[in-house]
């Protein structure tokens, strides 16, 4: 067993910058009332003199446009989940450790990601990606590595029998609970190390059995099973962003995010989306909803976001948004051949498919059509639009024979008639017909009609009818194009 | 691998490469365009693939839409798109389908924004997907067009630009044609051929069909064979 433990230290505050551009001067307070004290501070905040400890009211004297966020316990939990969602395509034992740890069992991975160093890097890689820092250590037993990650020790330790003599320097105050941790410092054990070479029976009547069990779970001599995290049913993703935002360009960030927060949860679970929900929350306003079918199923998080980009184009923000929230509702397996191409080369199909997404999200399902014959001799009702890809395929024989236009007039021109020849910008000549068209007396909209080709005075060829009705007029229909 | 420098004669066949003294080489990248007295006043003896072609066209129904068919119709069987973006009437499915164009590789555009309109062309020609792209953009400014032929160069698609008698031309086009009717013949003009000397106008007899006596119609009840239930009680 090797086990990789991750620590986000600086989470509360990294669930609020994460969704918005690293320029915006951010601190993170215990409450948002101005008597609070600044916890963390962004890059942004740091370069303009704020410091953890520091009270709100003199912080924001400090930068006028600072942005405090109060700590959002329900969110980081929230989060912690997520990440832990996000791993499990990494390793199927992922448990979740403090509130903002989280442990990993990676022996059974290194086969699949080619060693420790190329995996510990793809873990790295995504943490960072979700836009996360993050401590990272690895050793034979979780609660060795929790130790080390919290100790800021990027340790890599993949024997059982060096364990002691690495644990010898860690200081004792990354045990789990404070108090024994106090205590000893007050003895003046300052490490591990000396806290092990202690008489184990008065350290276990000083400071309780817990203790001595936490150090023998660390070093392999007490068995630590460890709760694994199951990955939810639904994913349904929401990111607050500090400051409200009413530029597409900050929406992208947090769309980014999401996108790639969906991603990951879906290749733990070897799905794929069909549609996915977007949600824009806006204050006191009602939440705007964009519902994006994709053509073929997909966890590409760049084709995703390209989606989100379009679709944010045509849309107008009436409102600030403060929040961004993605629900994917239509999930279905994505099977391993499709992976296989999605990963190395992408086919001539998925590029189609692409190509019809991006389309869609930008300009509307209703835009993007294909057309299908319908088995009707009305001309108006013998073609149709249809969604791409699902026409039907016509029979030949229905369009062997008959001379149709290319263009067709969707409402046909009414056309004069003058000395009993029907007239379009001069007289025109029939040089063919009349095809005789008599049917759709069943449903209430009779097409009866004598169709003509003519041709005008400047030898445009037309499509012309006339109703074969007492005082019936010419229409014109469509263009020999 | 060390490269090679080019020889001169390879140089000498670039495009983009002119003589003073004689027309440059057109890309051989073309296709037929089924109509053989067309083929030969075009570059390249076809539609050119991965450049702008610009039709201006008099008026509708002369005869400007079926130039493409023959062309549209072997790519579509191919699988590739015909794409038809902001079309000014409705491109009726029964001809399409009698020219022999494949209807579900069909796609078209509507929109009424010329800034999406011109989007949707930019991404239909640089996406390689559609073998044509033919174009009615409503409002069509000069650097849009010099976008859509630098796109239309990333893709091997025949990209057709429709653009009406009295437009501006774009100078960016690689093949300008003018398509008009004399009679009964369509006449097409190449107004301006990137890399090759412009020639005489060409008469097509392109509406010739619609004046000829239909074929007599095959009966429905003898071409369609019967469900097999009816044939075994016959």
């Amino acid at each position: 067993m090797l086990w990789l433990a991750i620590r986000v230290p600086r989470l509360a505050l990294e669930i609020h910058s994460r969704a918005y551009p690293e320029s915006l001067p951010l601190a993170l307070a215990e409450h948002a009332g101005a008597n609070a004290t600044v916890l963390l501070c962004n890059a942004a905040a740091h370069d303009c003199g704020v410091r953890p400890g520091m009270s709100i009211a003199s912080a924001s004297a400090l930068r006028g446009n600072l942005c405090v966020v109060g700590r959002d316990l329900p969110a980081e939990r929230c989060a912690v989940e997520r990440i832990a969602a996000s791993l499990l395509s990494f390793t199927p034992q992922v448990s979740l450790a403090g509130p903002a740890e989280l442990v990993l069992e990676i022996g059974a991975s290194l086969v699949l990601f080619r060693g420790i160093g190329r995996l510990r890097r793809a873990i790295a890689g995504n943490l960072g990606k979700l836009g996360y820092s993050f401590r990272m250590a690895c050793a034979p037993t979780p609660q060795a590595a929790l130790w080390f990650a919290r100790a800021g020790i990027t340790a890599c330790i993949t024997r059982a029998d060096e364990l002691p003599a690495s644990l010898k320097g860690v200081p004792v105050t990354v045990l789990d609970s404070p108090e024994p941790a106090a205590a000893l410092q007050r003895f003046g054990i300052k490490s591990i190390g000396d806290c092990a070479a202690l008489p184990r029976a008065g350290l276990a009547r000083r400071l309780g059995q817990h203790l001595l069990d936490e150090i023998d779970r660390a070093l392999g001599l007490l068995p630590d099973p460890r709760p694994t995290y199951a990955l939810p049913d639904h994913f349904d993703s929401r990111l607050s962003l500090p400051a409200p935002a009413t530029q597409t360009g900050i929406l992208l960030i947090a769309g980014k995010r999401l996108c790639i927060e969906l991603c990951s949860y879906l290749s733990a679970s070897s799905q794929g989306a069909q549609q996915l929900h977007w949600t824009l929350h806006h204050e006191r306003r009602n939440t705007t909803r964009l519902v994006m079918d994709l053509a073929s199923i997909s966890r590409d998080a760049d084709h995703l976001l390209v989606l989100l980009r379009e679709r944010l184009a045509s849309t107008t923000l009436e409102h600030p948004v403060i929040a961004l929230g993605l629900a994917c509702t239509r999930r279905q397996p994505l099977s391993f051949a499709t992976r296989a191409l999605l990963q190395e080369q992408v086919s001539q199909s998925a590029a189609a498919d692409r190509l019809l997404d991006r389309l869609r999200a930008r300009l509307g399902p209703a835009a993007i059509k294909g057309l299908e014959q319908q088995m009707d001799h009305r001309p108006e009702h013998a073609w149709r639009v249809c969604s791409l890809g699902t026409g039907r395929k016509t029979p030949a024989a229905m369009s062997n024979g008959v001379r149709r236009p290319l263009w067709l007039l969707e409402k046909p021109g009414m056309l004069q008639e003058r000395q009993s020849v029907p007239w379009h910008e001069g007289p025109l000549t029939l040089i063919a017909g009349p095809e005789r068209i008599e049917c759709g007396w069943w449903d209430r909209q009779p097409a009866i009609r004598d169709y003509f080709i003519a041709r005008d005075a400047r030898n445009a060829v037309l499509w012309i009818y006339r109703e074969r009705i007492p005082g019936g007029r010419w229409f014109l229909h469509g263009y020999f194009s | 691998m060390q490269h090679r420098p080019p020889s001169l004669d390879e140089i000498l066949r670039r495009p983009d490469i002119w003589r003073g003294q004689s027309c440059a080489a057109v890309r051989s990248d073309s296709i037929s365009t089924g109509h053989a007295e067309l083929d030969a006043v075009l570059p390249g003896g076809g539609w050119p693939t991965g450049s702008l072609t610009e039709i201006f066209v008099e008026r509708p129904g002369i005869g400007e839409l079926h130039l493409l068919m023959p062309a549209a119709s072997r790519l579509t069987h191919q699988g590739r798109w015909l794409a038809l973006v902001a079309p000014p009437y409705v491109p009726y499915a029964p001809a399409l389908a009698s020219c022999g164009i494949d209807l579900q590789r069909v796609l078209l555009v509507r929109s009424a924004n010329s800034r999406d309109q011109s989007w949707a062309c930019e991404q239909l020609l640089d996406s390689g997907q559609c073998g044509v792209v033919l174009m009615w953009p409503e409002a069509a400014e000069q650097r849009d067009l010099r976008r859509l032929q630098h796109k239309a160069e990333n893709g091997t698609a025949v990209s057709v630009l429709y653009r009406p008698r009295r437009a501006p031309p774009c100078p960016a086009a690689a093949l300008r044609l003018h398509v008009s009717k004399r009679e009964s013949h369509t006449v097409v003009q190449v107004l301006k051929s990137r890399g090759s000397t412009v020639a005489n106008p060409v008469r097509l007899d392109l509406q010739a069909a619609l004046t000829r006596r239909p074929p007599v119609l095959a009966e429905p009840w003898t071409t369609t064979p019967l469900p097999a239930f009816l044939q075994t009680a016959c």
